[in-house]
Order: structure tokens, then C-alpha cells, then sequence
């Protein structure tokens, strides 16, 4: 009763205490009102040109000519007078029509007879005379998502991520016998191979988000998108403990999957962008660069004896995502798009990484083991130097 | 392959990198997933290129017969001319020829006014640029005397920087408009006084440093002194036809044309190149001209970044009098002249013998032509 009692009476204040919360709200509302109102600042105000910034999200190239989604980033909205193609005026239509608001897009339609094969160079003339250009380096038609192009897409997408996962997986039955030095080992290897894909996933995705929209701060989202899918993960995986065997396998298999959802668009990018001369030799490259990933996921059931079944479905969670990266990234969507998907994924890496080192380490305990031994050390540096080593084969 | 391989840089570069084509491997993806999508690249281009050839034999929407040779190719929309108080029409045919009093010893004094203004032009529909004008107009106003008229410019100086004129013609030093001799700040004022002399096609400009921008910023215009008939009896005939308000002058239909550019992002490259400023002025509302009557055009060329400018007649030739300071072509019977820069000089041609029709002009640079520099005649009788 005299607990009950003491809630009663706090309540009140407790709710008056978060009622002064609406005063700052108030004032700072009052403050913009007056800021905007009596323009206090007029006195900084020079007869300057507005800032203005445009960037260019897609570029699609088809048979009415190029389409351009740009995004305006200035202090006021941008208004699009002319626009040139390789040096010379093009008639061209914007939809939506009218000036570009701070933060929203437009399309840039052009009827340019456009050339296969070669560069072209367009820049948007604003109504104050600035200029903004965007680079076509090889014009190829932009990838439509038909059956023509989603098939033979969705086959690189199972060259560069299910087939080499399955081949790893089918080093199962050899390695089930394995003793507790070899384990070790393949589980520091795992966890050597997911550190150069945490690192090789957030570079890239800094590297999308330099080419997005200022507004979006593509560096600040990456890593935010990192932070927030890494403890989302740990908060999923470690609701009835750390997570071990089966469990584990799925987490290792996600995170390889946030990555191979990355190396698809960036391939689907690149094809889009003309740069399709992959060739065979590439696309086998990523195959041989991903081998490791298959051992790296059954490492945690060597000796559970799992179903084909779980195996399959582990193989299409960390393979299937290149494929849906690989039509993504054809489409040519805007780049922050990109960016967000691969800070996600080196959160889920990281969250992997984390978790197989806690399995590693528990296991060297119950052992009794040192958990920096020399099997260890040395699946760490294995691991991690064949992906540098076969990186070497899908770098250009 | 191994030419990509050694460039060394990221997977991203791929879309990002300036490649070149020649390193491109066309057989690439396809190669590894079969031929079908080299198949439907190549059909689908294919259609593309076909489409737009459609464009390019015009009737696209607002476009009039006299985009009809470049289609889709322009500027898009149309320049406030009112706004800007000047119109490329008018411009072609308008002289300053100031207000004339008598001397003693009945010679001609001709006074012009003119102030130089800070004003915000349109220079192709929709863009605008911060100019720096004569009278409120780019090219400023064409000055145009006769030989031996003594001259008296009234200069003011109305805008935020110093200014000044600057004549390509005979004066002493002190009217030379350099500085330290009529060199103005604003709100000041200057008379140059001098005797119109040698007759040509001349110009005058600010000679305010740094020279460049105040070029390219808009203060030039056109200078022409047109010839004393009596003081060329042997070329009288050529020369009573150049002069202003003679019967002979009159069967002439003569046109003031400056090649300018303008650089609207200040990175010192031109974005935009016309005749007397507004690209495709006369793509879009060509000039009129009577088979009947000779042509004459007084050209100058203050294009400035670019070293060189040209202009070239279609389906016809002309006599090219270089500077103007001759009543005998230079060049005679050609149909393209280059002008470096501040060069000017006369043009003399006829469509007497043509049938009516559109025919262009434009500088033979196709870059200058695709940015605007393109225009056209509308050759009739009327």
C-alpha cells in the first residue's frame, strides 16, 4: 500500500516534470517563426547566387534516347534552363515539370541519338548559368527487367554466389571427421574471410554513398545503418543465448549473403554502366574468391549431421542475394539505395564475426585450450590471405 | 582483359572510371551467360538510332521550319527580348549615329551618350548572367559615323566597376581609354574627343583589367566610319554605297553582327556562343532578306577563351573586306572567313540569282554552331 501510495503521488509531478518539455519545443518553434518572419540575417545577405547542387541518381538509356534522374541539393530550388550533349544543345522535357525543390528529383528526358559503344557528356545549364555534368562513359542500352535479362543476369548471380558456396559445403563430408585443432582452425578461417568482406563491404558502400546526394550524409548512413543492423542482429541472435551449431550457420550465412547482395549490384552497376566487359575469366574469379564462404559456413555443424535440406536452404541464404543484387544493380537505381544495402550487411558481417569468435572461444575453453593458438592464428591468416590473394582476380 | 586488370583500381571503377572503350571486352558477360544479351543490345540500339534519325528530319512539336535543319538539336524555349530591352531583331539594323551639330568651318561634330550599366540578361531562354552592358545592351549600341566628322563620346559611368571605351581607330593617347587616359570609376564621367578616321569596320571595347572579364562580360560594340565618297573618287561608287543615308546605301540591306560568347559559369570555357548574344536568336526568328537587294554584313568577332572564330554562308559566296579600312575585297568569292580575336571586317553578298528559302549561317566550328551560334536566312521577295 505505501509503494502503491508513492506511485500515486509521483505520477503527477512525473507527468508535469516531462510537461516542461513542451516549453524548449515552444521556443524553438517561436524562434524559427521569427528567424523566417523578421529575417534577423538579412544583414549576411549579399546579392550571391544561390548554392546550388545536382546530382545525378540514374541514367537510363533507351530507344526514345538518355533519361537522367537528377536530385537538387540547393538553397533554393533549382530551375533546369538548357541542357547540352557532348557540346551542343538538346531539346529536352523534365517531368516533373517547373523548379526542382530542395531534396525531391526530376527526370531529364533527351532525344539523343545516342551511340553504342561510345562516351557522351551531358551537363544541365541552370537558370543562374552554373553547370552540372554527368559522364556516360560507354552508352549501352540500360537493362530492362524482362525475362531476356533477368535470366541470363540470375545465372552470373548463381556463378558469383550459390556455386561457390555449394562447392565450400561439399568439403562437409571430408571435414566431419575433423579433429579439434582442424575446427579451430576452420573457424578462424571463417572468421578471417568475414574481416576482409567487413572491410571490403563497408568500403564499398562508402564508395556508393560519395556518388549519392549530399542531403542523404552517405558516409554518416552507412555507418549508422552498420551500427543499427549489427546490434539488431546480436539483440535476434542472443534472445535464448549465444547462438551455436544450426543457428550459427544461418547468422554466418546472412552476413555472407549481405555481401554477395553487394558484389551482385556492383556487377549489375557495372553492366549497367557499359562496363560489361566482365568475361568469363571475372565472373570465375568471384566464383574461386567465394569458395572459402561455403566452408565457412558449415564450420559450426561439422559435427551435427545436419539435413540436405538445412544445407540447401543455407547455400540460397548466402547465395541467392547476388542474384537479387545483380537485377538491382542492372536497373541502375540511385546509389545511396546501394549504400544503405551494404551498410546493413557489414553490420550483419560484423555481427558474425562477433558471434563466431564467441562460439570459438567457448569451444577452446571447454577444451581448455589457449583461444590464441596456433591453429587459430594461423585460419585467421588463411583466411583472410585467400581473400586477398583471389580479390586480386575480380579487382579492375 | 589484362589491359583492365593492370589499371588498377577498385571494383566501383568500373562504373565510375573514364574507360576506354578499346579495353572493353564486348564478348564479356555474354560470354560467360550465353549470347543473349548481346543479341538484344544490339537489336534495341539498333531501333534507337532509327528513331532518332525520325527526329532529325525536324517537325518535333514547337519546332519551326527553321529548326527543321538541326531537329531536336537546340536551346529550348524562348528569351524575354522585352525584359532585356533589346532585341536581337532590331539589333541588326539599329545604328547610333548620336546627335550632329556644326563646327566652324562647317565641320560635323557628332556626339554620342553612353553609359556603361551593371544588368542582369537573359542570354539563352532561361539563363541568366550578370553583364556588364553598354546602354543597357550587349553588344553595346553599333557607333556609326562618316570619315572626318570629328567625334565626341560622353561617357558615364553607371556601373559597380571601373569602365572605359577603348577605340580601335586614330587618337592621341590620352582618349586611348587605358588606364590613366579615360579610364572611370563609378559615378564618373569622361568626353573622348577625336576625329573619325580611318573609315572600316571598327569596334570599341573597356580596356578596364583584368581585361578578359570586362570583354566577356559585355562591353564591346561595333565602331564603323563609312567612307567620304569624295575623298575615293577613284572607288566612289563603293564607297557611296557604304555610306549611311546615300541613295546608292539605301539598295543595301546592311546588318550589324557581333560573334560574342558568354562563359555563365565563370570557369573561363563559353557556354554559350551567338551572334549578338542570344544563341539561336536567329535560328529561331530568321532574318528577313529581298532577294533583290545586296547584302552587306559588318562582323566582329569578341568571342573571348576561344582563340579564333569563323563564319560561314550556305549555298553562296561573298567578298570579304577585311578591317573595312579597303573599298576592294580582300577575299574575294569565299564562303567561310575567320576572325581572331577584336578582328572585324565587311561582308558583300547577293541572293539575286537564288530561289527563296531557309539558308544558314554559323560559325564553321561545330562546337560554336551546337551552342548556339546558328542562324538562318529567310531569302524572299517581300
Amino acid at each position: 500500500m505505501i509503494v502503491s501510495d508513492k506511485a500515486n503521488e509521483n505520477t503527477p509531478t512525473r507527468f508535469s516534470s516531462y510537461g516542461w518539455l513542451v516549453v524548449p519545443l515552444l521556443l524553438l518553434g517561436l524562434a524559427i517563426a521569427w528567424i523566417i518572419m523578421a529575417d534577423p540575417l538579412r544583414g549576411l545577405n549579399t546579392s550571391a547566387p544561390p548554392v546550388e547542387n545536382l546530382t545525378y541518381e540514374r541514367t537510363v538509356l533507351d530507344e526514345a534516347g538518355l533519361h537522367l534522374l537528377v536530385r537538387a541539393g540547393g538553397s533554393e530550388p533549382m530551375l533546369i534552363a538548357q541542357v547540352q550533349v557532348d557540346d551542343a544543345y538538346w531539346q529536352f522535357t523534365q517531368r516533373p515539370q517547373g523548379p526542382i525543390a530542395r531534396g525531391s528529383s526530376a527526370w531529364i528526358d533527351i532525344p539523343f541519338p545516342w551511340m553504342l559503344g561510345e562516351a557522351h557528356f551531358v551537363v544541365a545549364v541552370t537558370n543562374t548559368g552554373a553547370t552540372f555534368d554527368h559522364e556516360i562513359p560507354v552508352a549501352l542500352p540500360t537493362p530492362k527487367a524482362t525475362w531476356d535479362q533477368l535470366v541470363p543476369q540470375a545465372l552470373v548471380g548463381i556463378i558469383v554466389g550459390i556455386l561457390p558456396v555449394v562447392l565450400g559445403m561439399l568439403c562437409y563430408p571430408a571435414l566431419r571427421n575433423a579433429g579439434q585443432n582442424v575446427m579451430n582452425f576452420l573457424l578462424a578461417l571463417t572468421i578471417g574471410l568475414l574481416a576482409f568482406l567487413f572491410v571490403d563491404t563497408i568500403l564499398e558502400a562508402l564508395e556508393f554513398s560519395g556518388e549519392s546526394a549530399a542531403l542523404f550524409q552517405g558516409p554518416v548512413m552507412v555507418i549508422l545503418a552498420a551500427t543499427l543492423s549489427f546490434l539488431g542482429l546480436v539483440a535476434i541472435g542472443r534472445r535464448s543465448g549465444a547462438p551455436s551449431g544450426l543457428a550459427l550457420s544461418t547468422f554466418i550465412a546472412i552476413g555472407i549473403g549481405m555481401h554477395n547482395l553487394g558484389e551482385g549490384l556492383a556487377i549489375g552497376a557495372a553492366y549497367a554502366a557499359g562496363a560489361a566487359g566482365l568475361g568469363s575469366f571475372l565472373v570465375i574469379g568471384f566464383a574461386v574468391h567465394n569458395v572459402t564462404e561455403g566452408i565457412g559456413i558449415v564450420a559450426p555443424v561439422l559435427k551435427l549431421r545436419p539435413s540436405i535440406a538445412s544445407l540447401a536452404g543455407l547455400a540460397l541464404i548466402a547465395g541467392g542475394p547476388a542474384i537479387f543484387g545483380m537485377w538491382l544493380g542492372s536497373l541502375a537505381y540511385a546509389s545511396h539505395w546501394s549504400a544503405l544495402a551494404l551498410g546493413i550487411g557489414a553490420g550483419a558481417i560484423l555481427q558474425v564475426i562477433i558471434e563466431v569468435g564467441a562460439y570459438l572461444k567457448r569451444q577452446t575453453a571447454t577444451e581448455g585450450q589457449a583461444l590464441l593458438s596456433t591453429s587459430v592464428i594461423s585460419g585467421f591468416l588463411a583466411g583472410v590471405a585467400f581473400m586477398y590473394v583471389t580479390a586480386a582476380f575480380v579487382k579492375i | 582483359m589484362s589491359e583492365q586488370t593492370t589499371t588498377g583500381a577498385n571494383m566501383r571503377n568500373w562504373v565510375q572510371g573514364k574507360m576506354s572503350r578499346r579495353n572493353l571486352l564486348w564478348s564479356g558477360v555474354a560470354a560467360a551467360v550465353g549470347t543473349d544479351i548481346c543479341t538484344s543490345t544490339t537489336v534495341g540500339t539498333a531501333t534507337a538510332q532509327e528513331t532518332h534519325s525520325g527526329h532529325m528530319t525536324g517537325s518535333g512539336g514547337e519546332a519551326t521550319s527553321s529548326t527543321a535543319g538541326h531537329g531536336a538539336m537546340t536551346t529550348v524555349g524562348q528569351v524575354d527580348h522585352a525584359r532585356n530591352g533589346f532585341d536581337p531583331a532590331g539589333m541588326l539594323t539599329d545604328w547610333y549615329t548620336g546627335e550632329t551639330s556644326l563646327l566652324p568651318g562647317a565641320r560635323t561634330l557628332r556626339t554620342f551618350e553612353i553609359s556603361a550599366e551593371d544588368k542582369e540578361i537573359e542570354i539563352a531562354p532561361g539563363v541568366m548572367f550578370p553583364a556588364w552592358t553598354y546602354n543597357g545592351r550587349v553588344p553595346g549600341p553599333a557607333i556609326r559615323a562618316k570619315e572626318g566628322e570629328r567625334l565626341r563620346i560622353i561617357f558615364s559611368n553607371n556601373g559597380s566597376h571601373p569602365h572605359s571605351m577603348h577605340f580601335h581607330g586614330i587618337h592621341s593617347a590620352r582618349m586611348d581609354g587605358v588606364p590613366g587616359a579615360g579610364l572611370i570609376g563609378p559615378g564618373e564621367e569622361f568626353v573622348y574627343e577625336f576625329d573619325a578616321k580611318p573609315f572600316g569596320c571598327h569596334l570599341y571595347h573597356c580596356h578596364a583589367l583584368p581585361l578578359r572579364r570586362h570583354m566577356h562580360k559585355g562591353m564591346y560594340g561595333l565602331f564603323v566610319i563609312d567612307p567620304d565618297p569624295a575623298l575615293h573618287l577613284e572607288h566612289e561608287a563603293a564607297a557611296r554605297s557604304r555610306l549611311l543615308g546615300s541613295p546608292e546605301n539605301a539598295q543595301w540591306q546592311e546588318l550589324a553582327m557581333v560573334m560574342n560568347a558568354l562563359d555563365t559559369n565563370f570557369d573561363n570555357g563559353n557556354e554559350f556562343y551567338a551572334v549578338n548574344t542570344i544563341a539561336h536568336a536567329y535560328a529561331n526568328n530568321p532574318i528577313k532578306i529581298r532577294r533583290d537587294k545586296p547584302v552587306r554584313i559588318y562582323l566582329l568577332n569578341v568571342t573571348e577563351f576561344d582563340p579564333i572564330n569563323s563564319f560561314h554562308l550556305h549555298a553562296n559566296f561573298f567578298d570579304y573586306f577585311d578591317q573595312g579600312t579597303n573599298l576592294t575585297p580582300t577575299l574575294k568569292t569565299v564562303d567561310l572567313i575567320m576572325q581572331c580575336q577584336a578582328q572585324r571586317g565587311i561582308i558583300e553578298f547577293s541572293f539575286k540569282d537564288h530561289e527563296p528559302g531557309m539558308y544558314m549561317f554559323h560559325a564553321h566550328q561545330s562546337e560554336f554552331t551546337e551552342l548556339g551560334w546558328m542562324g538562318m536566312f529567310d531569302v524572299g521577295d517581300a
